[in-house]
């Protein structure tokens, strides 16, 4: 029964090749930071840092060129928001209505469904609002163009729907059964026990669909840079949602073909792409934080 | 049970029953337009022939195998690393510190824009390893863009095998490592399958990430080495509908290119979504 | 321990001093006992006594929890298996085991059976197929699925399960088998089948059994030791046990006065 010299050794060998391989998942995170980084703070040894940050034009020409995040920073949240405001009710309904209120063989089809709609391609939607969408906003709205913010927020809010239907599904389906059968037994309505007691205890994971939504609609690449007319202009509020903006990921597709490897905009391009990072890896720290807190508590209770 | 709050409930769930109503709508409503609007450019002659006249008429073969070569090398690129991660993780690996970093990489991973993927390939592969543009810088990127995907369905496969299975192997004398690859991965295979057939899906219809990787606007010819660049599906569309030559004049090409890409990555999820209801029925009735 | 119990028999299993806590719960206490060779031991006790903590720590399944920490030593073939330089493969193919809940592989009877055989290198055909046919009928289930060897082995009632698994079991060919409570989830027919199979297999092997029945312990084994909140409180002849017990709380579990 003595260990026997060479099984031990191909044992040991095999643990650690897979923990090689596992550690290099997180050697990848740290490459994407240390490679955006490094480019991006190349931007700084000829660039001031201060005028990135709070610089109100982004005009990228060759003489005298003006490297402002404002504009396009301020692109990116007026289409997500705009985003934000129309898929967060439409998803959390829906996830009321696929895990609560629809019959089970109904909620068989709606889930492949929501599945589906995740996969379609983002260019497929850049596409559909750019030849569809864009033309019919411009029509009601009577404006110059439809390739505005709306439009863009449209597109998005269809797009961010998946990630946050799921997520929320999956927190309003963990409630356990008996709390909802308390509810019930006490001469609750069913809307009554989902608005009370449901949505109260799944609050957490909706939440974090929410936050997710936000990271996925802020990412989001090809859509905004097909229908939202890409100005690189500071965005008037509230008559920005109808003129075109430029968001941050449209602005780095758009003109990262463009630059000469290494070129001062080619750093501005990947800073802008670190700011983006950060601002998705923050997003889904705390989303990450809030789910582990709601799974502790479902398990501690 | 007051009459109000009967009431109540019905308009509550009549607003919820259309907003759910509304979801679907969209849905269809894209889908008939792509679908109306692209079936009459399908012709046997679209799928395989080049395109001509600087891209105003003839087909999309070479987007196509693009697309193909794409699938191809990042999936040679990501599946075996992100199921031998996943198999670290879910049968070797003690809750603490370090499991804690690996799934806050993946979970970060996952939720990190695929343009942020595209300038870290370029960064990375393109220029740092020297690829160049290529189908091998852009495989690369797009295999790390799915790495996520693929350990996230191959940890859930790996999970919904009972413990029992394992215990039964050990209980034989079989070792920690035959006992994963002889009854582990076998029962987990087809949640595995299902995974990667849907990062097949990501990877058919990425555009971001193979912008400055390698995705070419023409090429006469088809790529002959993974150091070419390359025509991919996506990235053909967007370039016809937004920097063509006659955009106007090319719709009935952009839509049946949206189509056939869309006939791609939809076919392709069906796929996965049938297997893995059909072993999901075989292990409830097992 | 009683002298002269065993009369000269030769000891299977020898455990002193074996000591086991789950983090801080202190889940076996001073556990001292010798396993003899060819006969049936049984193990009872209320629910949560420690039965199936002791059977695993046999084999070391215990390792694979991961708050459980083991002191003592249990000396099989006159190593002890805690020692560091122990393999607990060899040593599980020598210890094996057979669970409450019957749970074969997702393959077909056949396979289930030179899964562990092929894993320990034998490849030749003839002879796996020997190994299948001789561990199916010491299991007492040849006839029964002599003529479906390659349909799913879940396709099996639950007692025929579990006779396969003591089959798969048998074609490792250890020298000791433990199980814990193997008949409870069967119906009274399976059981009896099990029982009879148990009392067969005593001629090749050492047997441990946890079991919550009486009558069962009674019926087929040759000793039997009683355990209570972590400790063995009695433990000898089985008849002496049922019949004659020397500790009153032995006594008053076996008459089910007990809790
Ligand atoms: N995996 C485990 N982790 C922590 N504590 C455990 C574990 N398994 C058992 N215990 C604890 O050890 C003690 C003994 O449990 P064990 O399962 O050995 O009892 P048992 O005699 O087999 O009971 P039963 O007749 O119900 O099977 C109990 O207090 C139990 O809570
Ligand atoms: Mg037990």
């Amino acid at each position: 029964m003595r260990m026997s010299f060479k099984r031990w050794h191909k044992e040991k060998m095999i643990e650690s090749t897979l923990f090689a391989v596992a550690t290099a998942t997180v050697l990848i995170l740290i490459l994407i930071f240390l490679f955006l980084f490094r480019d991006g703070l190349g931007l700084f040894d000829t660039y001031s840092f201060s005028t990135f940050i709070t610089g109100q034009a982004w005009h990228p020409t060759s003489y005298n060129p003006q490297y402002g995040l404002v504009p396009l920073f301020l692109g990116s949240l007026l289409v997500t928001f705009g985003a934000i405001c129309i898929s967060v009710p439409l998803g959390i309904t829906s996830a009321i209505y696929i895990s609560e209120i629809a019959d089970p063989r109904v909620s068989e089809v709606l889930k492949p469904f929501v599945e589906i709609l995740a996969g379609i391609p983002s260019v497929v939607y850049g596409f559909f609002g750019l030849v569809v969408l864009a033309p019919y906003i411009q029509l009601w709205l009577d404006l110059p163009t439809g390739q505005v913010a709306l439009t863009g927020s449209i597109m998005l809010s269809i797009m961010a729907l998946p990630t946050i239907i799921s997520i929320a599904e999956d927190a309003i389906s963990s409630i356990p059964s008996s709390l909802k059968e308390g509810s019930l037994a006490m001469g609750a309505t069913r809307w009554q026990t989902i608005y009370k007691v449901v949505l109260p205890a799944s609050l957490s994971g909706i939440s974090a669909a929410v936050i997710l939504g936000i990271g996925r609609a802020i990412g989001e690449t090809m859509t905004v840079m097909m229908v939202t007319g890409n100005a690189a202009v500071i965005p008037g509020m509230p008559e920005g949602i109808i003129e075109s903006v430029r968001t941050m990921t449209a602005t780095i597709a758009l003109e990262m073909g463009e630059v000469s490897m290494g070129s001062e905009h080619y750093h501005a391009l990947f800073a802008v792409g670190s700011v983006l990072f950060l601002t998705t890896f923050i997003l889904n720290l705390i989303a990450d934080r809030i789910k582990n807190r709601y799974k502790f508590k479902l398990e501690g209770s | 049970m007051s009459l109000s709050s009967r009431t109540n409930e019905k308009l509550a769930f009549t607003f919820i029953g259309l907003s759910m109503l509304t979801v679907v709508a969209s849905v269809l409503i894209i889908l008939y337009f792509i679908i109306s609007n692209g079936y009459t450019a399908l012709s046997w002659e679209f799928l395989t022939s080049m395109p001509r006249s600087r891209m105003t008429e003839g087909g999309i073969f070479p987007a196509i195998v693009g697309t193909v070569l794409l699938i191809v090398f990042s999936m040679l690129a990501s599946l075996p690393m992100g199921v031998l991660a996943a198999i670290y993780l879910n049968e070797y690996s003690k809750p603490g510190r370090f499991k804690w970093a690996i799934e806050m990489a993946i979970n970060n991973l996952a939720g990190t824009p695929s343009v942020v993927f595209g300038l870290f390939g370029l960064a990375l592969f393109v220029r740092y390893f020297g690829f160049g543009s290529s189908v091998i810088a852009a495989s690369l990127t797009l295999g790390i863009l799915v790495l996520p995907v693929i350990v996230r369905a191959s940890q859930e496969a790996l999970l919904s095998v009972p413990m029992e299975y394992r215990h039964a192997s050990l209980a034989l004398g079989v070792s920690r490592w035959e006992t994963v690859r002889k009854i582990v991965l076998p029962t987990a295979l087809p949640g595995i399958v299902t995974g990667s057939i849907l990062s097949i899906g990501r990877v058919a219809g990425e555009t971001a990430p193979i912008l400055f990787t390698g995705a070419a606007y023409f090429i006469p010819q088809l790529p002959s080495s993974i150091f070419d660049r390359f025509m991919a599906l996506p990235y053909h569309l967007y370039v016809l509908a937004t920097d063509g030559v006659d955009i106007e004049g090319t719709r009935h090409i952009q839509y049946g290119t949206a189509l056939v890409l869309l006939l791609v990555v939809l076919g392709v999820n069906t796929i996965a979504i049938l297997i893995r209801r059909h072993y999901r029925r075989k292990l409830r009735l097992g | 321990m009683v002298n002269g119990l065993f009369q000269g028999r030769d000891i299977g299993i020898k455990v002193s001093d074996l000591n086991l806590w789950y983090s801080t719960n202190h889940a076996l206490k001073q556990i001292s006992i010798d396993v003899p060779k060819n006969q049936v031991t049984s193990l009872i006790g209320p629910s949560g006594c420690g039965k199936s903590t002791f059977i695993r720590c046999l084999n070391r399944m215990n390792d694979l929890i991961r708050s459980c920490r083991v002191e003592g030593d249990v000396v099989v073939d006159g190593t002890n298996i805690y020692d560091p330089d122990i393999d607990v493969v060899e040593l599980r193919k020598k210890v094996g085991m057979v669970f409450q809940k019957p749970n074969p592989f997702p393959m077909s009877i056949a396979e289930n059976i030179t899964y562990g055989p092929k894993i320990h290198g034998i490849k030749n055909k003839n002879e796996l197929n020997r190994i299948v046919e001789e561990s199916l009928k010491s299991s007492a289930l040849w006839d029964e699925v002599s003529d479906r060897l390659d349909k799913s082995a879940l396709d099996l009632s639950g007692g025929q399960q579990q006779r396969l698994c003591i089959a798969r079991t048998l074609a490792v060919n250890p020298e000791i088998i433990l199980f814990d409570e193997p008949c409870s989830a069967l119906d009274p027919i399976s059981t009896a089948k099990i029982e009879e199979l148990i009392m067969n297999l005593k001629k090749d092997y050492t047997i441990v059994i946890v079991t919550h029945n009486m009558q069962q312990a009674a019926r087929i084994s040759d000793y039997t030791a009683y355990f209570l909140h972590g400790k063995i409180m009695e433990y000898g002849d089985t008849e002496q046990i049922f019949e004659n017990p020397r500790v009153k709380s032995t006594e008053d579990y076996i008459t089910g006065r007990f809790g």
